[in-house]
């Protein structure tokens, strides 16, 4: 029995969202083919995307600094996958719930499952390019170590992170248009304040506490430890990313919860 | 045994001007401004209603009376501003054509997405799609993208699949007008059937002679209040008679 009062109870909603699995995986199927639907080379720019950047680093390096790039994409490659997971996917889920209006007007289906979608197909993306990362890290005589392994739950918790802020920003972009646009331009600050291109010891010490602020600092180091140094991340990285994941997740699902009893009037 | 049920329901749509679109509006705007009670357009209130299992309800009123929220109420798509409505088991709802349909997959596609919209394992669906393409007579057209389909095309395929996955309740907002008279003949023969194996189907039109054929209860909704509900008989004949009264009987 399904009780509408002002809000779908918790129980209810979860498992409305288990019933939809596979919606979910045909939403993620459609993403990932219709992506790559008009170009030449299809899914193969999942790899060609993370490699030609490398390439332009190793020739910019290279040559622009007239010196030897050395390990330096093995350096960069990691921080960039983890800026770019984390943009591209917040962007796109932000407008996955005012796009679906359409099925969202017309049939009952869990608003939170859109952004969800999303975020699956970026990290399916991300996993992908991980491939790549592999490749550059052997060209590059990068150390294969065990620590490698932490990459796989560094990236969940990653997941988590991202999934709670897409839950966040979609919700309150059905509700005003111009979320969109402020936060497209107020995410560049994620650039600059990530350390991909230099290593932290470089910044003045009173620029430092921004970029401790910065949950993607903490994430990137979390990929970049064991990929680059053959090291396990630090504790103190696991602890704060962990304390970003939940608190994000906790506050996204809050969110959407709190606001979608109006969504039908704005969709 | 019911399925469906409204306890004094009412909702309540703010006025078109104070949906506000920009956070910028809101912000000129001011957030100490609230909205004024008189202007709030109440599409449904007080309504209660007690649908029971393998009922055949026919929902009339004028354009703007609240069929199409109610029906929505009932496919959980929006909520009651105050009062509960209760819904148990599984609602296929075809509330506008082609709803979650998609114009650049094939029909077949579109049958399994449209299935897993509504919840429904893709197993169950694989099984059921020769029988929704037979259906809507549409076996020709199946592998062609959505948008090649004409909107009687479109119209039998959201009936076929919503009265094919075997949900507890079907919702048709005027789905039917739109087929030829065959088709909406056979629509007629598969809602007697559904009826006959329990499916509740709660079915708004203005085709009064459909109705009175298809229907076995009824709810006439008059500017958001229950005008007449009960025996479909009456209550369109009541329905039909308010046509010559003018203004319409005030809601009681």
């Amino acid at each position: 029995m399904r009780i509408a009062g002002r809000r779908v109870p918790l129980r209810e909603e979860v498992r409305e969202l288990a019933a939809r699995r596979e919606l979910l995986v045909n939403l993620v199927r459609r993403d990932l083919t219709v992506r790559y639907k008009r170009s030449l080379l299809g899914f193969l720019w999942t790899f060609l995307n993370p490699l030609i950047f490398m390439v332009i680093l190793t020739v910019v390096f290279g040559t622009l600094f007239a010196g030897n790039a050395g390990r330096f994409p093995a350096y960069i490659l990691p921080a960039y996958l983890v800026l770019q997971f984390f943009l591209q996917t917040t962007t796109t889920a932000m407008t996955s719930m005012a796009w679906n209006g359409p099925i969202l007007r017309r049939v009952y289906v869990p608003p939170s499952l859109f952004p969800l979608s999303v975020v699956v197909s970026g990290f399916v993306n991300l996993g992908l390019s991980y491939l790549p990362l592999g490749l550059v890290m052997a060209l590059t005589g990068a150390p294969f170590s065990w620590a490698l392994v932490t990459v796989l739950p560094s990236s969940l918790l990653l997941f988590l992170f991202v999934l709670g802020c897409s839950w966040a920003l979609a919700a309150v972009a059905v509700y005003f248009d111009d979320v969109r646009l402020m936060y497209q331009a107020g995410s560049y600050i994620f650039m600059f304040l990530t350390p991909i291109f230099y290593p932290l010891e470089i910044v003045p010490e009173r620029f430092r506490p921004l970029i401790y602020a910065n949950p993607l600092y903490h994430f990137s180091e979390l990929i970049r430890t064991p990929v680059f140094h053959g090291q396990l991340p630090s504790w103190h990285h696991v602890a704060v990313a962990a304390a970003w994941a939940a608190g994000s997740l906790l506050l996204g699902w809050l969110v959407i919860r709190h606001l979608s009893p109006g969504f039908f009037r704005h969709l | 045994m019911h399925v469906l049920t409204l306890s004094s329901v009412s909702v309540h749509f703010p006025p078109r001007r104070e949906v506000q679109r920009s956070l910028k509006e809101l912000l000129i705007r001011g957030l100490g401004q609230r909205t004024q009670q008189e202007d709030v357009f109440w599409a449904l209130r007080e309504v209660d209603l007690a649908v029971g299992a393998g009922e055949t309800w026919g929902v009339v009123g004028r354009n703007g009376a609240g069929k199409s929220t109610l029906l929505r109420l009932a496919a959980g798509i929006i909520f009651p501003s105050r009062g509960e409505v209760r819904v148990w088991g599984r609602v296929a709802p075809v509330i506008e054509l082609a709803a979650g349909f998609d114009r650049e997959l094939t029909g077949r596609e579109n049958i399994l997405f449209n299935a897993s919209l509504l919840g429904i394992p893709g197993r169950e669906a694989r099984r059921r799609i020769s029988e929704i393409v037979e259906f809507a007579q549409l076996e020709e057209v199946v592998d062609a993208p959505l948008r090649t389909y004409s909107s009687g095309m479109l119209a039998r395929l959201a009936f076929a699949v919503a009265t094919s996955v075997r949900a507890d309740i079907v919702l048709l907002d005027e789905v039917l007008a739109v087929g030829d008279q065959f088709f909406r003949a056979r629509c007629a023969d598969r809602i007697g059937e559904l009826c006959r194996e329990g499916t509740t189907v709660l079915y708004v039109s203005h085709d009064l002679t459909s109705l009175a054929r298809l229907c076995r209860r009824a709810v006439w909704l008059e500017r958001g209040r229950v005008a007449a509900v009960g025996e479909a008989e009456e209550v369109l004949a009541a329905y039909r008679a308010s046509d010559a009264v003018a203004p319409p009987p005030s809601p009681s």
